[in-house]
């Protein structure tokens, strides 16, 4: 469809429309929360994220999130290789479940963590402490940002021609060399662009950290859990300050994302 | 998300190199345990602990007022958001695809925002927009005698600020590809915008909005850190869902939790799957 200036009144009404519900929508919350956090200067804003409760939570988020997004990586790579290149009784019904993080309430994964690990739970003597704890803080986060890496890198990969492989394997390449120096460099890109997503997913996990981490000062409080600690005490300004900050590196995801987006495929 | 299910059926010789080694082995073994004990067990648990104490006990547990209230909040606040969301995504997508306009950039790279932000941030962004004490909720308030927030209005807004993206993102492909010569030829002959629209944009486009539509749905169901900031989780007034399911686990009240997770999983997977059917449906009568 080619690009035009608006010629009619049809057009612009649409146009006005779409700009007054983005506007409301997107850009008018942004702004709120901005006046709201600055609205004593940047000083009690620096001060408040400076707190030691305040940095423990981000040290926990950031270690979250990478680990989450490292294991992600590696194992979401091999999902989507095994889901695309192997042909195995089962493979339409993994491939299907692929989606399922996307879509249950993130509560529910807390609470079957509970129902797992807790004090009652299936598997009560499992060594690994993973209610209250962490490590089981990980295992949800690794669970809601499941899908994004394969679901990024499956399609890549399917597209791959084979010759060039076929070439490079025949000219006596070993796998492994022929994955780093032909399968990889293709498919670069995509996992980028996943390991991107779940960054941003797994930052932004609430739910089932809280239900299964307890939120405890300083332990198991995470960045976002923080925030809502802090409304719930009513104390806005710490609230409104890792707010901004987190929208702020929501930003910088945002515009990873946008230099990393696929092109709009075609024939999809 | 659905979109990508589709490019599956592919084989070719390097099936045959590459899989007879033991090094392919390790590899679908450590795929196959991985989607196991992180997807089929937990499903595998929702599934029994909902049901262990027999049908009756699962049925007194969700026919409890409570939970059909906060079930039947879930359903309806993300099914109006489907529904305002499927028109102004594919509006959007038309419009950052048609025209020119100052902003435009500004806004297409916005589009992934709620993506992007914790969804929890986004319920504190409302907070300070519609919260009673702002302009624009107090407005509401006194003029309007509407309550946006900690009322079902702001599930709604929190939902809608959530659900953007999706449509748009799966319209703007279709949209793109749209065949400029059948609309060229529409219009050569006479037909005005409208009718241009209607009758060849519209058809082409209506599977991608609906599918859009349904996982925008699908993920809003479940949503739980806006909404429990927005919605101020009144039981049988402002509770969803999430938000009683995790009320009872803090509770420690597990068989309502968890014959409430079994009924909203199933609502999710059920639309998910009828977002599979339409595309694979869609895919079949591309061909044809």
């Amino acid at each position: 469809m080619r690009e035009r200036n608006v010629n009619s009144w049809a057009g612009g009404l649409l146009l006005g429309v779409v700009l007054l519900y983005a506007a409301a929508l997107l850009f008018a919350p942004i702004f709120a929360l901005l006046s709201g956090a600055f609205r004593d200067g940047i000083e009690p804003v620096l001060n408040a994220l400076t707190t030691p409760d305040a940095l423990a939570a981000l040290r926990l988020t950031a270690t979250l999130a990478i680990s989450a997004a490292l294991i992600n990586a590696i194992l979401g790579l091999i999902c989507a290789w095994v889901l695309v290149r192997h042909e195995f009784p089962g493979r339409r019904f993994f491939n299907a479940l692929v989606d399922l993080p996307f879509v249950v309430s993130p509560v529910i994964v807390g609470y079957v963590m509970i129902v797992l690990f807790g004090r009652m739970g299936w598997l009560k003597d499992f060594p690994v402490q993973l209610a209250f704890s962490v490590e089981g803080m990980l295992l949800v986060t690794v669970f809601v940002s499941l899908p994004f890496v394969i679901r990024e890198v499956q399609p890549t990969l399917a597209a791959l021609t084979n010759e060039q492989e076929e070439a490079a394997y025949t000219l006596g390449a070993s796998q492994w060399l022929t994955f780093r120096r032909i399968i990889f460099p293709t498919i670069r890109h995509a996992l980028t662009y996943g390991v991107v997503l779940t960054l941003a997913r797994a930052l932004g996990e609430f739910g089932a950290i809280a239900v299964i981490g307890g939120g405890v000062q300083g332990a198991t409080e995470t960045a976002t859990i923080y925030v809502f600690r802090s409304m719930h005490d009513r104390n806005p300004i710490s609230a409104y300050s890792m707010a901004v900050l987190l929208g702020l590196i929501a930003v910088l995801i945002l515009v990873m994302m946008n230099k990393l987006r696929p092109g709009h495929r075609k024939g999809h | 998300m659905a979109q990508a299910a589709a490019p599956l059926e592919r084989q070719s010789l390097l099936a045959d190199v590459w899989s007879p080694r033991l090094s392919s082995w390790g590899l679908r073994a450590s795929a196959v345990i991985y989607l196991t004990v992180l997807i089929v067990v937990p499903l595998f648990v929702i599934g029994v602990e909902g049901l262990r104490n027999g049908l009756d006990s699962f049925w007194t547990s969700v026919t409890r007022p409570a939970a059909i209230s906060a079930v039947w909040l879930s359903v309806w606040t993300a099914g109006v958001m489907a529904i305002i969301n499927t028109l102004m995504g594919t509006l959007t997508a038309y419009v950052l695809l048609q025209y020119r306009f100052p902003g435009k950039r500004l806004l297409d790279s916005l589009i992934d925002l709620p993506f992007a932000i914790p969804t929890l941030v986004t319920g504190v962004m409302l907070v300070l927009l519609y919260g009673p004490q702002t302009a624009i909720g107090g407005f509401f308030e006194r003029e309007l005698g509407v309550r946006v927030l900690f009322a079902p209005p702001g599930i709604v807004l929190a939902l809608l600020f959530l659900g953007y993206p999706f449509v748009i993102r799966a319209v703007q492909p279709v949209l793109a590809q749209l065949d400029i010569h059948q609309q060229e030829a529409a219009h050569t002959l006479g037909a005005s915008q409208w009718t241009t629209f209607r009758r060849i944009i519209l058809p082409a486009l209506l599977p991608a909005m609906i599918s859009g539509g349904m996982l925008s749905f699908a993920r809003a169901l479940g949503e739980f850190g806006s909404i429990v900031i927005v919605a101020g989780n009144v039981p049988m007034r402002s509770q969803t869902g999430a938000v009683y399911i995790y009320g009872q686990v803090e509770g420690g009240n597990m068989g309502a939790a968890s014959a409430v997770s079994l009924v909203m999983l199933a609502i999710a997977l059920a639309t998910t799957l009828g977002v599979d059917f339409l595309y694979r449906w869609r895919w079949q009568h591309a061909r044809t």
